[in-house]
């Protein structure tokens, strides 16, 4: 093209390269320390290399109670798992039955189901908290899985993001699988779950990091250490103590705690970034 | 589009557990909020009295209210500024090159991924007293910095945190409005002889400016909710105050203070606040699909 100027260029990487080592110093910076041994960390400035407590150091967590909390890691990140697996699952599960019935059927209050369920966009957990709390210890259910997930799955952030897929299926489709002979539920095994299989896997992503990053819910909902996960035993880690906080235990248990989302971030980045803007559109 | 017609029930059958979830999980706590925002709960939990609008004159006729009020609205500013600022200019240079454009996609974005509360614990850890990079940093320029302490270090420190995750998802946005830009504008531009500074204040920015926007009010909403985690994981709401957001107080007066008629009324003030946010939003909405 050519109103490019190359010496632009070479600044241009050189910039992006500072950046990207700026937003990459502070998670450097935990694996560095989550490799080395309390003593070492207590004795000077954090490090920028690497030491040879790494594995003693994630061994402990993996396998041994963590202090003032009383379970291992592996149980904290597996509460986060079934939590973001449940979220996610469940809210695409219940979110995709509903708005096929909204696109694909005519019934009586249809407009407004469709609104009862698109006002809830408008108001995150935390604003409900405290009523929220009531009405799940009600049912029994703080400090069950079903408790941690339920409460965060009764948003309609899906549903209307998938509403706008189905309705953007071409109609002759819909006449076609009628000739066919094809129920409701054959049209939507057969059509239209395959044909909105890119959008289900960007609303996976970025449902799956909501769940795994929740915090405020989880905090108060698992209030026994059985059913805590692993974001929020970070605060635990550092807090609890009186005396100077465990670092190198918190720096390992963070790098574990990241790594999950981190990843599927980074394998699904193209589902990521059309998940990202889609469901703001 | 056509639709099944001859089915009545399925329908229902369908949208069943979606609307109950929403029934029980969202409507009665909310419907209960807005009911006790009028009540007062004696010591003891055990009756309530209608007070009319007693909670609300309560709370905004609190100096508290107002400072975390202040508090939140500075908070937003600052990451708002902070983080679109530092976004669109890596956008601006990600859209530009023409090797390695994915890597560094990746490389600025991953943060998305890391919990709020998490960012928080991070940047704690690069500002602690006895060990962080940070602090070392700055008391050899002379600057001594104890956040547990200094109420514009704390606030200094959850707002660069935030910023720092932020950046993320506005750099996402930026991106793709950018590769949105039509290249013959900017090619009809350049035959003009306009400059790249010319270009990008002239055609690039104005054009930018429905993503800038709407990503002002979804910078604001993360600073009102998420932001939660980062200030319960590092500074507590404190010190004196100085990091306490609104909803940071909601949830100290509510599970702390065990003022539920106090807290309902925050709440519902906060749901008018996040209302007219919406409507804001939806209003610049219809006017971008308009042209």
């Amino acid at each position: 093209m050519r109103y490019r100027r190359p010496g632009l260029d070479g600044l241009t990487h050189l910039l992006l390269i500072i950046g990207a080592v700026i937003f990459g110093l502070p998670l450097w910076l935990a694996l560095t320390a989550s490799t080395h041994s309390a003593g070492d960390l207590q004795s000077g400035i954090a490090p920028l290399w690497f030491g040879d407590q790494g594995l003693a150091n994630y061994w402990q967590l993996l396998s041994q109670p963590m202090p003032g909390l009383g379970v291992s890691a592996l149980r904290l990140l597996g509460n986060s798992l079934v939590m973001a697996l449940g979220i996610a699952l469940g809210k695409i599960a219940i979110s995709l039955l509903a708005a096929y019935a909204i696109v694909f059927f005519r019934f009586p209050c249809r407009t407004l189901c469709f609104w009862l369920i698109f006002v809830t966009l408008m108001l995150p957990v935390e604003v409900r908290i405290v009523p929220t709390y009531g009405v799940v210890a009600r049912f029994g259910l703080i400090d069950t899985y079903a408790g941690m997930i339920l409460p965060l799955i009764a948003s309609a952030t899906a549903t209307f993001l998938l509403r706008q897929c189905f309705l953007s299926l071409p109609s002759e489709l819909f006449e076609a699988a009628r000739l066919d002979g094809a129920g409701p539920l054959r049209f939507l095994k057969d059509f239209v779950l395959p044909l909105s299989r890119t959008n289900l896997a960007a609303l996976f992503v970025i449902m799956f990091i909501y769940g795994w990053n929740q915090y405020l819910w989880p905090l108060l909902a698992a209030n026994s250490p059985d059913h805590a996960t692993a974001v929020i035993s970070l605060k635990n880690l550092v807090q609890s103590t009186d005396t100077l906080p465990p670092w190198q235990l918190a720096t390992a248990m963070t790098v574990l705690t990241v790594l999950p989302p981190v990843v599927v971030i980074v394998a699904m980045q193209r589902f990521f970034v059309r998940g990202l803007t889609d469901a703001e559109k | 589009m056509t639709t099944f017609e001859r089915h009545s029930l399925t329908p229902w059958l369908l949208l069943a557990p979606q609307l109950v979830v929403v029934a029980i999980f969202f409507f009665w706590p909310a419907a209960e909020s807005l009911r006790q925002a009028f009540y007062v709960q004696d010591a003891f939990g055990l009756g309530e009295r209608f007070v009319g609008l007693a909670n609300f004159q309560h709370v905004l006729a609190s100096p508290g209210y107002w400072h975390a009020f202040g508090v939140t609205a500075l908070f937003s500013l600052l990451v708002a500024a902070g983080a679109m600022g530092l976004a669109l200019l890596l956008a601006v240079l990600a859209d530009r090159v023409l090797h390695g454009a994915r890597l560094y996609r990746v490389l600025l974005t991953w943060p998305y991924a890391v919990a709020p509360a998490v960012a928080g614990l991070l940047w704690l850890f690069m500002f602690d007293p006895v060990l962080g990079v940070l602090t070392h940093a700055l008391a050899a320029i002379g600057v001594h910095w104890d956040a547990q302490l200094d109420p514009g270090q704390a606030l200094a420190l959850v707002v660069i945190a935030s910023i720092w995750q932020q950046m993320s998802y506005n750099f996402v946005f930026f991106l793709a409005g950018l590769q949105m830009i039509p290249a013959s504008l900017l090619e009809a531009a350049a035959i003009d002889g306009a400059g790249p500074f010319r270009r990008f204040f002239g055609i690039t920015l104005p054009l930018l400016s429905p993503t800038a926007f709407f990503l002002l009010v979804m910078n604001s909403v993360y600073v009102l909710f998420e932001t939660f985690a980062t200030i319960d994981s590092t500074t507590l709401g404190g010190p004196g105050g100085a990091t306490r957001t609104l909803v940071y107080k909601l949830y100290e007066d509510g599970f702390v203070g065990r003022d539920l008629g106090g807290s309902s009324a925050q709440s519902v003030l906060l749901m008018i606040l996040v209302g007219v946010l919406t409507f804001i939003q939806f209003r610049y909405l219809e006017r971008r699909v308009a042209y």
